[in-house]
């Protein structure tokens, strides 16, 4: 029978993803399920003449549903007339361990949908010594197909894509109904008697070689791994190496992406007619974009190794070693991913804590998540250690304003963790908290669903962050390029006009009169409305526009205060940039950027959630506005009261 | 008192006996730990907590207080 459109459905670590890979490549889209967070992940085989439609589903043990994102599968299956109730059903069972993972198959071969058992994984099981009489089951479940595979090595693909094409048995007998969502005392009740079934079935029909049949080995890189000592210590290695990593790669492309984009600013410059539309290209759009596309090495980076570690099945361990450490903060083992993540980027950290089952643990991952330092916040800590920390060593070996920057990290990471505690006590659940992982075996990673899972959250994070941050970016260009005619004619009248019109004071000139311009726009206008409001953290007006621009991304800030300062931000220029924010006086005579006032700044950046990015991520996946509001407000409130407790300390 | 997963020595071969009663005894059912189900603790995390269990020829990391609800013999 000829099918158009395929749901595959099995428990985590089957080597699901790998067969939807191999089945489709990178004819992937990744979309929403309405009313939950799982990705619906849709990729189309392409056949000689037609295409089939492969949905994948979120991996399960059951089809009766034991959390939110489980629903999807439960609700799709349970509902003939669903949008994406499927033709046909490609059930995927790891063939090591038949017994667990044909559960949820008796499952899906009761629905009386076409169905096709994939037993995936065939060189696990011959490597376990274990024959599978496939006659067997065909005996037991005469409707279904039956392939074997090893979609690691693609073993068995050609003959399941044959299957799918053509020779999909239809369905003659009755469908039975599903158990209703909620009586999960039936659904038990009917679990323990389908065990008994297969536990008979799998006597007949999987044959163990003697030899092989050794109880489960721990393996010595188990052993290391969950090692008091050496497991943790292996962690903290691991980590330190991953973001070494990221940063020192990271910085080659990045440097490129910033001179790529500058260059493209000059030259839209130079060749377009000077006018509005100019402007918000060359000022508005293109540094708006380059704004997001510049922090794409780091995410790449960082999903590329957080991504072999989970392949590898080594993420698993760390979960297990942190669960309990986790635990007393509110959090669980798996909030480790999303945390990590974060300090790349918050966006796909808070996508990161899907995994997480239980909802109040999620939650409260979430709120935590953009407290830890992102990549984005470095080049303001850079800029602002060195304007007020000195540059010399303390103890002998180290350097203040490394320590600086270590402490500004470490703040970040304590915080997340005192406010989860805080967090914890607020925010009320019925559901019990569980880890239940399975730990699947250490293996090597695949690279294909490696560079997947990369290009899927590269994808997620330049359409759904990238899309803010140039609107943002464009709706501060609009604020900060107009203002109040008349006052801004008045104010660049003011300025002195160079008598000797040599190309150096030309261009000292322009540079004031774009700061001038800047200052009297609406943006430079609402900066001196919020500074009696921002004066007790030791900030003047011009911070605050630069606080207000960091809105669409916190590295902003930077170039804020270089147009501010009437500099050229990039490269040689950073230093007059530095030079000009230490001459700063304020109406007092005192110097603006002392150490009180530069701490101040930090400690508002660590603090303050100043990415529209994050707020509409958080939304999305919290499905509400109070969370993200929240969050905003907790966040604004303490960057506020920490900051003022700063500088009343240090002045 | 009743023996469970949670008070079991590493290294032993046991048989669950009953699961109790709560709102993940289904779940845990489903992740194959039903009556008859042969387990064995592998190993521990640092803290006593989580511990790992083979349970019917995969690896499952529970939490004691999950392991608590799970009797064996």
């Amino acid at each position: 029978m000829n099918v158009n459109k395929i749901a595959l459905v099995g428990n985590p670590n089957t080597g699901k993803t790998s067969l939807f890979n191999a089945l489709t490549g990178l004819n992937q889209q990744v979309g929403n399920f309405p009313g939950v967070t799982v990705d619906k992940k849709v990729g189309k085989l392409k056949l000689q003449n037609r295409t089939i439609e492969i949905i994948d589903l979120p991996g399960t043990y059951s089809i009766y549903p034991r959390s939110k994102d489980e629903e999807v599968v439960y609700d799709i299956l349970s509902n003939p007339k669903h949008p994406d109730f499927p033709d046909a059903i490609c059930v995927i069972v790891d063939s090591s361990n038949l017994e667990r993972n044909l559960l949820l198959f008796t499952q899906v071969y009761a629905l009386a949908i076409p169905t096709v058992l994939v037993l995936n994984m065939s060189d696990i099981a011959f490597r376990k010594g274990k024959k599978i009489a496939i006659e067997k089951i065909r005996e037991q479940f005469p409707e279904a197909n039956i392939n074997v595979t090893n979609a690691r090595i693609k073993l068995g693909i050609k003959q399941l894509i044959d299957i799918l094409e053509k020779r999909i048995n239809p369905r003659n007998d009755l469908p039975k109904v599903l158990i209703s969502k909620a009586d999960v005392i039936a659904q038990q009740q009917d679990t323990e008697k389908k065990f008994q079934e297969i536990n008979e079935l799998v006597k007949s029909c999987v044959v163990q070689d003697s030899s092989l049949k050794t109880r489960h080995k721990v393996t010595r890189l188990d052993k290391l791994f969950v090692h008091p000592i050496w497991g943790y210590s292996i962690f903290l290695l691991v980590l330190l190496a991953l973001f070494q990593l990221i940063f020192t790669l990271a910085t080659f492309p990045m440097d490129l992406i910033d001179g790529l984009f500058g260059s493209l600013s000059a030259y839209l410059h130079a060749v377009l007619p000077a006018g509005l539309f100019t402007e918000l290209l060359a000022n508005g759009i293109v540094p708006g974009v380059g704004g997001v596309v510049i922090f794409v090495p780091q995410i790449v980076l960082l999903f590329f190794f957080i991504g072999i570690l989970e392949e590898t099945g080594y993420m698993s361990r760390v979960v297990f070693i942190m669960d309990r450490i986790m635990r007393p903060f509110g959090l669980n083992g798996k909030s480790v991913v999303p945390l990590l993540s974060s300090a790349a980027c918050a966006i796909p950290g808070v996508m990161a804590s899907r995994t997480i089952s239980n909802w109040k643990e999620r939650l409260i991952t979430i709120l935590v998540a953009p407290l830890m330092s992102c990549s984005a916040r470095i080049p303001v800590y850079t800029l602002l250690i060195s304007l007020v920390i000195p540059n010399r060593m303390v103890f002998g070996f180290l350097n203040l304003q490394g320590l600086t920057f270590f402490a500004l990290y470490a703040l970040g990471i304590i915080s997340a963790l005192l406010v989860a505690v805080v967090l914890r006590m607020f925010i009320k659940t019925k559901e019990d908290s569980v880890l239940l992982l399975e730990l699947p075996d250490l293996k090597s990673p695949r690279w294909k669903n490696v560079g997947i899972t990369v290009f899927d959250k590269a994808r997620l994070f330049l359409v759904g962050a990238g899309k803010i941050i140039v609107a943002i970016s464009i709706v501060l260009w609009a604020l900060g390029t107009f203002g109040p005619t008349e006052r801004i004619q008045n104010a660049v009248q003011k300025i002195e006009k160079p008598i000797n019109k040599n190309a150096v004071q030309l261009a000292a000139y322009e540079k004031q009169v774009k700061a001038v311009k800047f200052e009297n726009s609406y943006i430079g206008i609402l900066g001196k409305t919020i500074e009696p409001v921002i004066k007790p953290l030791g900030y003047d007006w011009k911070i605050g526009i630069s606080l207000i621009t960091s809105f669409a991304a916190r590295e902003v800030f930077v170039g804020s205060m270089a147009t501010i300062y009437s500099v050229d931000a990039d490269g040689e220029e950073t230093r007059s940039l530095l030079e000009k924010m230490k001459q700063e006086k304020n109406s007092d005579g005192q110097p603006v950027y002392t150490l009180a006032s530069g701490l101040s700044l930090m400690v508002f950046y660590v603090y303050a959630m100043q990415c529209m990015a994050t707020f509409a991520v958080v939304k999305r996946e919290t499905k509400s506005w109070k969370w993200p509001i929240i969050q905003l407000v907790y966040m604004g409130v303490m960057a506020y009261v920490s900051s003022w407790i700063i500088f009343q300390i240090f002045s | 008192m009743k023996q469970t997963l949670a008070t079991s020595k590493r290294g032993n071969i046991f048989h669950v006996r009953s699961v109790q009663q709560s709102a993940i005894s289904a779940k845990l059912i489903e992740m194959g730990l039903y009556v008859g189900q042969e387990v064995e603790i592998l190993f521990s995390a640092p803290f006593g907590d989580p511990i790992a269990v083979n349970v019917g020829g995969y690896v499952l990391s529970l939490r004691l207080n999950e392991a608590a609800l799970i009797e064996v013999v």
